[in-house]
């Protein structure tokens, strides 16, 4: 692990340069002083504790999504389905746990588990038809996002909404997850739990024969059969896992924050998370930075918006994948 | 002026100039998730605030979120700032506004459409700005039912919600008013927020009113009215607009648009911070406060029969008069 930061070392602070310099050059176009915006960034975002809240409070659902991404794509699948994962897992959790008659002990670990269960659900279709009828997991996965959307909208319009608004009712307050002492900035205990799965997940995949099984299918599938892994069945529990890890998005918004699910609350978490994976190269602890990083440009952007445009930051989001991309073949990556 | 006076002067107009410098009201505005651009609703609410920075010399910042969590976010990075009122556009801001106001009790809020939950309380620093769209809907049904000849006229809802059924219920009660034997199709797109935003599916639905004998048609479906305003070009039709005038859209082919002046209630809102005479509660904008109204200007006038325009500016009179109570449900 080590070995591989240091190498990485050098293409990180290139890219992180890159960005930082594209950032001077657009505020400089815009006829902005750097330093007033930068001035800005400091006293709203990192010398306060909000900002700082509401960045950490971004970047956990990153990091749950970048988790989800990366395992599936470290074992050879590119599971694009995070953003379907992430509201089957938080709409199931919604309109389940109101009706459990739990104390918070039974009742928090209940609601991560019909996360997991429902986000695992929405990655075993395209886990199914990768493995029995070879379907290619980019287009099931996407499909899957759709109808996800379009399902939860549906039902919460048709069923589940409170009167006169677009979300589900509220959580017990056994489910609530405690808030972090961060000015009342959305923060909350979901970031451990994220940071506890990164670690966990590192582990399962490096240390367990199982992990080195998945890992093996991911870099030569043909050579995985022929020792004797029933590369199938493997293929299914990547999606499978993958799934259930983005599903778990969003306990970060319901059992953490607002407490109940609302229309589109997570709107695009999913898809940033294949670039926090992909910044990350698949590391589950890079997933952690990455996460961090992402998080930080979003709140930055939110943070200046009134002297920069937000679009301004979405690009130097795009960037960063663009940076990392382009110095991954300059420099042969970690692989 | 001897070099003494002049100094002096120069000193008296530049403490004023600071003075006057360190006092501008401070305002921000946060939008709907992708709320700008959008012609109409989040479009109106910024034009009154531009308004109020050209007429009222005040400092405006605005914030688009990008996600749900950004708009507690936003609303907060001004209420812990220097700003004097906060403004949320739009019905999904009432939670957010609530939970910002109890923590800035000093800070004054504002909120577009604000959802009110008879079983909670407002907080006492905020203002919830409620329309009462049925009222101008009903002279547009007065409109469209002494305009149609075949005596059909047709409403295209965008998402079936009590918001928009105030529309239905309004246009429905005018048309009815104006001519019992009148008689309305109703449909609405959908019910996902998607409806707002589906013009394939208003001209669908538009198209098939037309085909069932209506001749005039109001939509209350954001951009899924694009689609009504394409029918009535192609069945050569009349389609009505909402909220802004639409009459741009499809010229020639846009009776009026029944408008909700967002733009005016930001203004006076940030008129009466400014006055010193915010206050808490629930402002209803209706006809009488010239909150929502009818387009009668000289590109629609000739489309808009004589009777029409009468008997709909008869009824005005009677609803600010309270002689008649329109349904809003």
């Amino acid at each position: 692990m080590m070995k591989a930061l240091a190498r990485e070392g050098r293409w990180i602070a290139i890219s992180l340069g890159i960005t930082f310099a594209v950032l001077v050059l657009s505020i400089l176009a815009l006829r902005q002083n750097p330093l007033t915006v930068f001035g800005l960034l400091a006293e709203r975002l990192l010398l306060k504790p909000y900002g700082l809240g509401q960045m950490l409070y971004k970047a956990t659902t990153l990091i749950f999504t970048g988790l989800g991404c990366a395992l599936a794509f470290r074992c050879g699948l590119f599971n694009i389905g995070a953003e379907g994962q992430l509201y089957a897992g938080a709409f199931l959790m919604a309109v389940v746990a109101p009706h459990l008659p739990l104390p918070m002990i039974l009742l928090i670990p209940a609601c991560l588990a019909i996360a997991a269960l429902g986000g695992g659900l929405w990655g075993l279709v395209p886990g199914w038809l990768k493995a029995k009828r070879g379907a290619h997991e980019v287009i099931t996965t996407m499909m899957m996002n759709f109808i996800a959307l379009a399902l939860t909208n549906y039902l919460i319009s048709a069923h589940f909404h409170e009167p006169e608004t677009i979300h589900t009712a509220e959580l017990p307050v056994a489910a609530y997850l405690p808030q972090l002492p961060m000015e009342s900035s959305a923060v909350n205990a979901s970031l451990f739990v994220a940071i506890a799965l990164a670690f966990a997940v590192h582990y399962f995949l490096w240390s367990t024969p199982l992990g080195f099984e998945l890992r093996a299918v991911g870099s030569n599938p043909t050579a995985a059969k022929t020792s004797g892994v029933p590369v199938d069945m493997r293929i299914f529990l990547i999606l499978v896992l993958s799934g259930c890890l983005s599903g778990l998005a969003g306990i970060n918004f319901i059992l953490g924050y607002k407490h109940y699910f609302e229309q589109g609350f997570a709107s695009g978490a999913g898809f940033m998370g294949i670039a926090v994976a992909l910044v990350a190269k698949n590391y589950p602890i890079g997933v952690i930075f990455s996460a961090l990083l992402f998080a930080f440009l979003s709140q930055a952007g939110l943070t200046v918006q009134s002297v920069i445009p937000r679009e301004l930051f979405e690009i130097l989001q795009g960037l960063v994948i663009l940076v990392v991309v382009i110095c991954q073949n300059k420099y042969g990556g970690a692989e | 002026m001897s070099p003494k006076k002049s100094f002096l002067a120069f000193f008296l107009v530049c403490s004023l100039g600071a003075s006057a410098a360190a006092a501008p009201l401070k305002v921000g505005l946060v939008f709907d998730v992708g709320g700008r651009g959008d012609k109409s609703f989040n479009d109106s609410a910024f034009r009154g605030l531009e308004r109020a920075e050209k007429e009222l010399a005040i400092k405006k910042e605005y914030i688009e979120p990008t996600e749900a969590a950004d708009r507690e976010n936003a609303l907060r990075q001004f209420a812990s700032g220097d700003f004097d009122l906060i403004i949320g556009i739009g019905f999904i801001f009432t939670d957010d506004v609530n939970r910002v106001a109890k923590a800035f009790p000093k800070k004054h809020f504002a909120c577009v459409d604000y959802a009110v939950d008879p079983s909670k309380t407002i907080p006492g620093n905020v203002v919830a700005l409620k329309f009462r769209e049925q009222e101008s809907s009903f002279l547009g049904g007065v409109i469209a039912a002494l305009t149609s000849k075949t005596k059909k006229v047709g409403f295209v809802g965008g998402m079936d919600v009590p918001l928009i059924h105030k529309f239905d219920a309004g246009f429905n009660a005018g048309a009815k008013w104006a001519d019992p034997k009148v008689k309305v199709l109703v449909s609405y797109a959908g019910v996902t927020p998607e409806a707002f935003k589906d013009p394939a599916k208003g001209k669908e639905i538009a198209l098939s009113q037309f085909d069932q004998g209506a001749d005039v048609i109001y939509h209350a479906s954001g951009s899924t009215g694009l689609g009504v305003f394409e029918a009535a070009r192609e069945k050569h039709g009349l389609a009505m607009g909402v909220d802004s005038d639409q009459y741009k859209d499809a010229p020639g082919f846009v009776l009026t648009s029944i408008t909700k002046n967002v733009d005016n209630a930001v203004y006076d809102v940030i008129k009466r911070q400014q006055a010193g005479q915010f206050k808490g509660g629930v402002i209803e904008l209706g006809l009488k406060e010239k909150g929502v109204d009818y387009i009668y200007d000289d590109h629609n006038k000739a489309m808009i029969p004589a009777a029409a325009r009468a008997k709909a500016e008869e009824a005005r009179k009677l609803i600010v008069a309270k002689k008649i109570s329109v349904p809003f449900k």
